[in-house]
């Protein structure tokens, strides 16, 4: 066992006296958290829109006030005519441009209906679409407002209760991806960046020749690792608590219990990727590329996956981030037990012993 | 120029070098592009109709038939509702109470609870104001139907909205996207693979060979970084052609003016690479901190998110972000065609940060090793 804690510790010393990737591994996540926390933002705030009114009479003041006072919008400008919307778009600021048709009061009360148009700047689809929406739903609302305010007019009012995230924070959505992020970038790439390193030196075949066995080195080398990423996992959980406000509401010890299974996963990874990869730039590009990106973007991370085409639907099943996103969350801010993700624990855990075995497999106990 | 020469050769020699360019902007382009997508559809849900009146029904159906929500089933308790949202079988619980129909013909009065998952803010926005529509057509509909006299019905008042999405009339996300990854593709190039070849020359130690050569510090500076420049340039060609290929991209604005915005650009990321490699030893340290100073930028700058909604020491720090910067003219010519004159202000500040960037790159660079 004595060689084995030496190697351990020798394995510590290297990681440590790379001060550079230090500060990268443990700043890395909490810039990431830092970021995805306070500057990511789906909803929208303060856009800036502009009106133009060809009525100017009380209601459209009125509706005016409303989409106003709602917080979403601010007043840029108002226009005088229809050519300046064009104008307005193309310089850049302005993401809508409201247009309140002649005589809006009078048609309304005589002919029961008058007409708005909303021009929306498309070139962020998924802006312009919140924006619209928003509109329309305080512009309704006024509408039903007037109608029901006749005695004899019957009321229907709905409220919506928004679940596990009242204050529809986006931290919610971020800090569990993020977690599922850094710790594959920590446990993967730097693992196998790790292992490739020796070999691409030599020094592998020291290591080889000692009186060590492969699994002793393997293990060695990965538990610098596993310590590490654990605490990166635990700063992040504890940065989106008392920052963010992120609940735990589920149990702490499955949270880590689960953690600590996809920390393993994401090694084995870098352990597998370190058997192919012969320099250390290859291993690099291969956990930047097929961990990574993937991560980002096909994990559900920011993108859902039920609204991708059905190819990259599967590819997003097999990436192990997926699940364990889905656990996190229905951990933290569902607060679930067991119960409701045994069935993506499983996955993660055959999805390991998958991994490992290949490894085992192809880690060559000699040389080329 | 024999060192550009020289570059140019080390780079093509280097057999990962040649398939970097022309598939990763391919690869990225496919996949991340069609991943994208923040579409609404099938929002799942479950309606606990405890009225089961022919009002409720009417209800339920309007929700069926919106092709943005699918009625996964009907539920009969709120609790089990509620159980399958903590399972992630649905998105949204619509719950119409007993005596609804009584309520609405009779008192006058009526009340309707909706419950959605909200742990992803966006979307529980948007399925609120999509919900409220639904619910507000079907108000309109009870409304005339329950008018005591002709008068009455004749008294529903609506306001009619038409919108419409200006530059991008099919909410094409892809139209968005394209432009956000030309600038990544640009910046992995000019920063990070210029950042790597510095590094790698300092690694294997040739670069003391070269520093004492008579070369100058400028010129060998140049002559690293220009082969970047170039290739880089024809990357955004490439990027484009394949946008336009691939996409159907618009290409509304002028594009000299796109690529001489790119010239600015790819100095001031070049500085940045530079900067970053007299900070590194090893070709692993320089990937970890390109890779971190990437990852910070291109986050804050507005790709997937829109810089707008940033809190404003966000938007602040995003004046000296350059890839903010190219994001959103890459953005504005292509998509609407802005001119010169709506973007001169940025060419401003985009030439005042290269010249910075590169200049204090250059200052830290010494001819030592």
């Amino acid at each position: 066992m004595k060689p084995f804690f030496g190697f351990v510790k020798k394995e510590f010393i290297h990681i440590f006296r790379d001060v550079r990737t230090l500060v990268v591994l443990f700043g890395l996540p909490i810039a990431q958290i830092l970021i995805f926390g306070f500057v990511i933002r789906n909803e929208i705030q303060d856009v800036r829109i502009a009106i133009l009114d060809k009525s100017k009479d009380p209601v459209t003041f009125e509706i005016t006030n409303r989409i106003l006072a709602s917080g979403f919008f601010k007043l840029d400008r108002y226009l005088e005519s229809d050519d300046e919307a064009d104008k307005v778009f193309r310089a850049g600021k302005i993401r809508e441009v409201i247009v309140f048709d002649h005589d809006f009061a009078d048609r309304l009360e005589k002919e029961k209906k008058a007409d708005i148009q909303l021009l929306a700047d498309a070139s962020d689809p998924n802006s312009a679409r919140l924006i619209v929406s928003y509109t329309q739903a305080i512009v309704s609302t006024y509408i039903n407002e007037i109608n029901s305010q006749s005695p004899q007019q019957v009321k229907i009012e709905s409220r919506t209760r928004m679940m596990y995230n009242a204050d529809l924070r986006s931290a919610f959505m971020f800090v569990p991806g993020t977690m599922a992020l850094v710790l594959m970038l920590v446990s993967a790439m730097m693992t196998s960046i790790s292992i490739t390193r020796e070999k691409e030196t030599g020094t592998m075949e020291a290591l080889l020749v000692s009186p060590l066995r492969p699994l002793q080195i393997i293990a060695g080398k990965v538990t610098p690792y596993i310590i590490l990423s654990f605490i990166n996992a635990v700063v992040i959980i504890l940065m989106g608590h008392f920052i963010f406000q992120l609940p735990v509401r589920g149990s702490l010890v499955l949270l880590f219990g689960e953690t600590i299974l996809f920390i393993t996963l994401a090694l084995s990874l870098g352990i597998m990727i370190s058997t192919v990869s012969s320099t250390q730039v290859v291993a690099m590009f291969l956990s930047a590329f097929a961990l990574m990106l993937p991560t980002m973007l096909l994990s559900g991370f920011i993108f859902p996956i039920e609204n991708m085409p059905h190819v990259l639907q599967w590819l997003c099943r097999i990436m192990p981030p997926t699940y364990f996103i889905v656990i996190i969350k229905n951990i933290m801010l569902k607060g679930t037990g067991l119960a409701e993700v045994w069935k993506e624990t499983l996955i993660l855990i055959g999805m390991l012993a998958f991994f490992l075995s290949i490894s085992a497999a192809r880690f060559k106990t000699r040389l080329q | 120029m024999l060192i550009v020469q020289k570059e140019f050769l080390q780079i093509f020699r280097n057999k990962t070098m040649i398939p970097m360019i022309f598939l990763l902007p391919f690869v990225q382009l496919l996949i991340l592009v069609n991943a994208a997508i923040m579409d609404m559809k099938n929002i799942e849900m479950i309606v606990v109709d405890k009225d089961l009146s022919s009002l409720s029904t009417e209800l339920t159906e309007k929700f069926a038939q919106s092709p943005f929500f699918t009625v996964v089933r009907p539920g009969f308790s709120v609790k089990q509702a509620e159980e399958a949202m903590l399972g992630n079988k649905t998105d949204m619980i619509l719950i119409v109470p007993s005596g609804f129909e009584q309520q609405v013909y009779h008192q006058g009065k009526a009340d309707l609870q909706i419950q959605i998952d909200a742990i992803n803010g966006m979307t529980a926005g948007l399925m609120n104001n999509y919900a409220t529509q639904i619910i507000n057509s079907f108000y309109f509909a009870v409304l005339q139907e329950t008018g005591n006299n002709v008068l009455m019905k004749n008294n529903v008042k609506s306001i009619s909205m038409n919108h419409r999405f200006w530059y991008n009339s099919q909410l094409n996300f892809k139209y968005y996207m394209v432009p956000g990854i030309l600038a990544i593709l640009l910046t992995v190039i000019g920063m990070f693979l210029a950042s790597l070849n510095l590094v790698r020359e300092k690694e294997i130690g040739t670069i003391e060979q070269i520093n004492v050569t008579p070369i100058r510090k400028y010129h060998f500076i140049i002559g690293k970084l220009l082969p970047f420049w170039i290739i880089a340039m024809f990357e955004l060609m490439f990027g484009l052609a394949l946008g336009k290929i691939l996409f159907d991209i618009p290409m509304e604005g002028n594009l000299l003016l796109l690529f001489g915005f790119a010239a600015l650009y790819l100095i001031a990321v070049l500085g940045i690479g530079l900067f970053i490699s007299t900070l590194c030893e090893t070709q692993q340290q320089a990937q970890f901190l390109n890779f971190f100073v990437l990852i910070t930028f291109v986050m804050l700058s507005g790709i997937f998110t829109p810089a707008e909604s940033m809190p404003h020491w966000a938007q602040n720090l995003n004046v000296i972000n350059p890839i903010a910067y190219f994001i959103r003219i890459n953005r504005m010519v292509l998509l609407k065609g802005s001119e010169f004159r709506d973007i001169a202000g940025d060419y401003i500040s985009i030439g005042v940060i290269a010249i910075f960037l590169i200049s204090l790159a250059i200052w830290k660079y010494r001819k030592i090793a």
